[in-house]
């Protein structure tokens, strides 16, 4: 490993900085430019894993004699390109390389970080909406892993997935209509108590009265349903039978699938 | 000195050869299958037991005691699916949160495994790596219904107190299992002194191969086999016997027993001296575990301002082999489990390299260590926008916020 144009610059034109510690990998890129904005020389300072480095260093002999113009138009695959590809969960390096460009760039022209203008999207690495719906469109991205892969969001403690699905698809709809989403446990807690006390209501309680026993909800947990079971269903030895057998299979018949029914106690 | 330094054998060990010698019979003319009533069969059977006999020895314990399983993470399921089957109207298990995969992501599965919900309280650790007892005593409650806590760590080598440990839950009534992998054949073990309910063994780390593992299940304690099938193992685990491996599993504890003393001394030595020269000739080197409640083999040092992977792939040029708790070797974008539940700073854990020795160390190997590491830190950190030379990390860390802990 012989990283090339390793180190600072003093009096750089453009200094650019992105990652930090916290995140496991950071970039500090500096430009010196020439009268034309032709970068004559680019130098780099990474903390993080090697394809981090190879990014870094492959980034300075990039850009190295070209104008800002140019330079703003290299994309995270192009640095990867030059490496000779990388492994799929290592490409936020190249997305972190490509990054630093444009933050030397705006530094220098005295412009805001065009990324850190979104939302922040995941919390972990601090990642912007825009930076996501971006590695989204120009890779081609499908699938929120790749999301991860390519930028880093979701990789920490997972909170932000769903908005990541959410982006993933409203990204891939503008690119091509998506058949309308039709996967179940789409429901929210309050939908969903409304439908289980809705055959509750309509089947189980009946069916149970008819034995002398009766049943209440007490809970709905994620997919867990806590529920008591009353009169003489509440003494009845094959009353776990009955929670099982009957009640989660109707709620899962007709609520959602992944159902699980507990006795509270 | 050979091409390869080896000081990763927390991960796995050298076979010994003596191990190997043992074995090889098994691969060749002694083919039989234990169960068979031919006497050609059988003599593999009663070298089975004799090799049973030696694994016993070495922890203490009866050799009906033992059932052969195929790794450490079969153990470890076992036994706590066992307790769960056994006590199927408690749903609190007790852990920690620096336990090894096998234990940790098995506990957070069970809701979705078993279709119950379950409690389960994951101790932390003090900033040390250490337990503290209080804590353990106060999370279990009448609902609990097993513990399972590792008796040395993987990444730190930091012991848990776990003869104290199973004495407590023991009182409680509480079934004690132990994931001893780390601990069998570095430190003394005695059984019959320590009352774990089931402890985990992996014949890869202690010198054994690949796919043999071991779990002691004490006489009396309800038990319920994992893989059905064959009376093997006398129903506790079904499947024909990994003959040749058990022989060598056998084989190992004979010899870790004899070199436990070794162990302790010389490796101990090596390990101090390798681990002393580092700390003291790499500024802002930080030790990660308990100094002295710790095995004897293991080094977990973090090198502040600098990433993990990095220093791993120098040492590889020099055929040196470590292993990391960073975010790119923990197969996910944060550092390892074990260096957040102990609080390690990010400018720390990021950089943390574990150095785990064994009897076949050398010190001209830990001689070739303290000489290539240093100018390796010093590279990279010359490399580090966080490393200032004297002025000591200015630290971008504080913009990124992690809601995650």
């Amino acid at each position: 490993m012989n990283p090339r144009n390793v180190g600072q610059i003093e009096n750089a034109d453009g200094v650019g900085e992105v990652g930090s510690l916290a995140c496991g990998d950071a970039l500090k890129l500096f430009l010196k430019l020439d009268e034309n904005e032709r970068i004559v020389e680019a130098r780099f300072q990474t903390f993080g894993c090697a394809s981090a480095i190879a990014s870094s260093s492959a980034l300075t002999e990039m850009i190295k004699g070209m104008t800002l113009d140019e330079a703003a138009k290299v994309t995270n695959q192009d640095i990867a390109d030059f490496l000779g590809g990388l492994p799929k969960e290592k490409m936020h390096c190249s997305v972190m390389g490509r990054e630093a460009l444009e933050a030397a760039i705006a530094n220098y022209r005295g412009l805001p970080l065009p990324m850190a203008e979104g939302e922040v999207v995941c919390e972990c690495f601090g990642v912007t909406d825009l930076e996501v719906r971006r590695a989204i469109e120009e890779n081609k991205l499908q699938s929120v892993e790749e999301i991860t892969n390519y930028t880093k969001a979701g990789g920490g403690c997972g909170k932000c997935i769903p908005r990541l699905e959410e982006i993933l698809r409203e990204v891939r709809r503008e690119a091509k209509p998506l058949i309308p989403d039709q996967r179940p446990g789409r429901l929210t807690t309050i939908q969903k108590i409304k439908k289980i006390e809705e055959v509750l209501e309509r089947e189980i309680r009946p069916a149970l009265r008819k034995d002398g026993g009766d049943i209440e909800l007490i809970d709905v947990d994620g997919d867990f349903v806590i529920v008591s079971l009353r009169g003489a269903c509440g003494t009845c030895k094959k009353s776990q039978t009955t929670l099982k057998e009957y009640v989660e299979k109707k709620l899962r018949e007709q609520v959602l699938d992944t159902l699980i029914v507990e006795e509270g106690k | 000195m050979s091409a390869v330094v080896y000081m990763d054998n927390n991960a796995t060990t050298r076979v010994a050869p003596e191990v190997v010698e043992a074995m090889l019979p098994y691969f060749s003319e002694l083919y039989g299958n234990p169960s068979s009533m031919h006497t050609f069969g059988g003599q593999v059977g009663r070298a089975i037991e004799e090799a049973r006999g030696k694994i016993a020895a070495l922890l203490g314990a009866g050799p009906d005691e033992l059932v052969f399983t195929s790794c450490g993470t079969e153990s470890d399921s076992t036994a706590i699916l066992s307790a769960l089957q056994a006590n199927p109207e408690k749903r609190h298990i007790v852990t920690t949160r620096v336990e090894h995969p096998a234990v940790k992501n098995l506990c957070e599965s069970l809701d979705t495994l078993t279709g119950h919900k379950h409690r389960i309280t994951q101790l932390p650790v003090n900033s040390d790596g250490t337990l503290d007892l209080k804590l353990y005593e106060e999370s279990l409650s009448d609902e609990t219904v097993i513990v399972s806590a590792m008796w040395a760590n993987n990444e730190t080598g930091v012991l848990f107190p776990i003869e104290e440990m199973a004495a407590i839950a023991r009182s409680r009534g509480i079934l004690f299992h132990t994931d001893a992998v780390q601990a069998v054949g570095k430190i003394p073990i005695d059984l019959a002194r320590t009352p774990v309910d089931f402890l985990s063994i992996s014949g890869h780390k202690l010198h054994a191969p690949k796919g043999i593992g071991v779990l002691f299940v004490r006489k009396g304690t309800p038990f319920a086999p994992f893989l059905i099938g064959g009376h093997q193992e006398h129903g506790r685990r079904g499947g024909t016997e990994n003959v040749a491996a058990i022989i060598g599993l056998g084989k190992a504890c004979e010899l870790a027993a004899r070199q436990m003393d070794e162990e302790n001394s010389r490796v101990r030595a090596l390990r101090d001296k390798l681990e002393d020269g580092l700390l003291s000739s790499i500024p802002n080197a930080i030790l990660n575990g308990h100094k002295t409640l710790r095995l004897p083999n293991t080094s977990n040092i973090s090198f502040e301002f600098i990433e993990g992977e990095s220093i791993l792939l120098h040492l590889d040029r020099y055929g040196i082999c470590a292993s990391s708790g960073s975010a790119c070797t923990s197969g996910s974008l944060e550092p390892s489990h074990v260096m957040r539940a102990m609080g390690v700073p990010f400018t720390a854990a990021h950089g943390s390299i574990r150095l785990s020795l064994s009897i076949y160390n050398t010190e001209a190997e830990v001689d070739f260590v303290l000489e290539k590491l240093p100018p390796i830190i010093a590279k990279l950190r010359e490399m580090s926008p966080f490393w200032q030379g004297e002025h000591k990390g200015k630290t971008g860390g504080a913009q990124c916020r992690c809601a995650c802990s």
